[in-house]
């Protein structure tokens, strides 16, 4: 039944008015988790008991500086659309829900800032 | 429509937990357990940033037990996650629907995360004895 007009049909979005997006940008994020994700243990496991000095060293290497804010970008956005659907499955009353998703995008993004500053804050500084 | 509280399907309680349902429920489990890793990471961070007494600090919570314990749970939910998430990579590709090689890569993904945990901290430990 031709109920929707064209440009809706040609959008295909649909009434979630987001089509795809969620789970696309998931895998996206999920991709590029794969390689920083060894990387990250790899640096972790070889800085095991690292003092001070050397741990500031090798984030202010630009050799992990850049891989350490995409590790965070990456996966801080990965974890945001992963507890979205959890909040989503599991809350139903809608005002919690609605407030619930709204603090994980605020907390998402301020985790974000707060990672990449200290990052370039040790990288800059250095 | 009237919404009286009946039971939502599916009644997870009714099935004996196999590997599929398990493996399932695990992956968003140490999902949501890593989201509290990355919190801690920016944390970590952010004490490194602020200068040799926040990072004594952090690191001293961290050499504790119940910081080994953290990260220990956490190393493994990672190592699942990564090889899980892989596993449904697979999936959203079309390959490995047919029952036994549902079966077979999830023993792998099991094997793979214990595996990686374990090699991860005999090297990781290894290494203390070295700085």
């Amino acid at each position: 039944m031709a109920m929707r007009t064209a440009i809706a049909r040609v959008r295909g979005l649909g009434s979630a008015k987001t089509g795809t997006e969620h789970w696309w940008m998931q895998r996206v994020t999920a991709v590029a988790m794969i390689p920083l994700t060894l990387w990250f243990v790899a640096s972790m496991v070889s800085l095991a008991g690292a003092n001070f000095e050397t741990a500031y060293l090798w984030v202010a290497s630009p050799a992990a500086s850049v891989p350490m804010i995409l590790l965070l970008l990456a996966g801080l956005w990965h974890g945001k659309l992963g507890l979205q659907v959890v909040v989503e499955d599991y809350i139903h009353a809608e005002g919690v829900k609605v407030a619930i998703l709204m603090l994980l995008s605020l907390a998402t993004v301020a985790l974000g800032v707060a990672g990449v500053f200290a990052v370039c804050k040790i990288s800059f500084g250095e | 429509m009237a919404s009286a509280q009946r039971p939502l399907s599916p009644h997870l309680q009714v099935y004996k937990p196999q590997i599929t349902s398990v493996m399932s429920i695990a992956h968003r489990a140490t999902g949501v357990a890593l989201s509290a890793g990355a919190v801690a990471l920016v944390l970590w961070l952010l004490a490194l940033a602020s200068g040799p007494d926040a990072f004594e600090m952090a690191q001293a919570i961290a050499g504790s037990w119940f910081g080994y314990l953290c990260l220990f749970v956490w190393s493994f939910c990672l190592f699942y996650h990564l090889a899980n998430g892989i596993r449904h990579l697979a999936w959203d590709m079309g390959y490995g629907f047919e029952i036994p090689q549902v079966y077979a890569s999830g023993w792998v993904t099991v094997g793979a995360a214990v595996g990686l945990t374990i090699l991860a901290w005999i090297v990781g430990l290894m290494g203390l004895g070295g700085r």
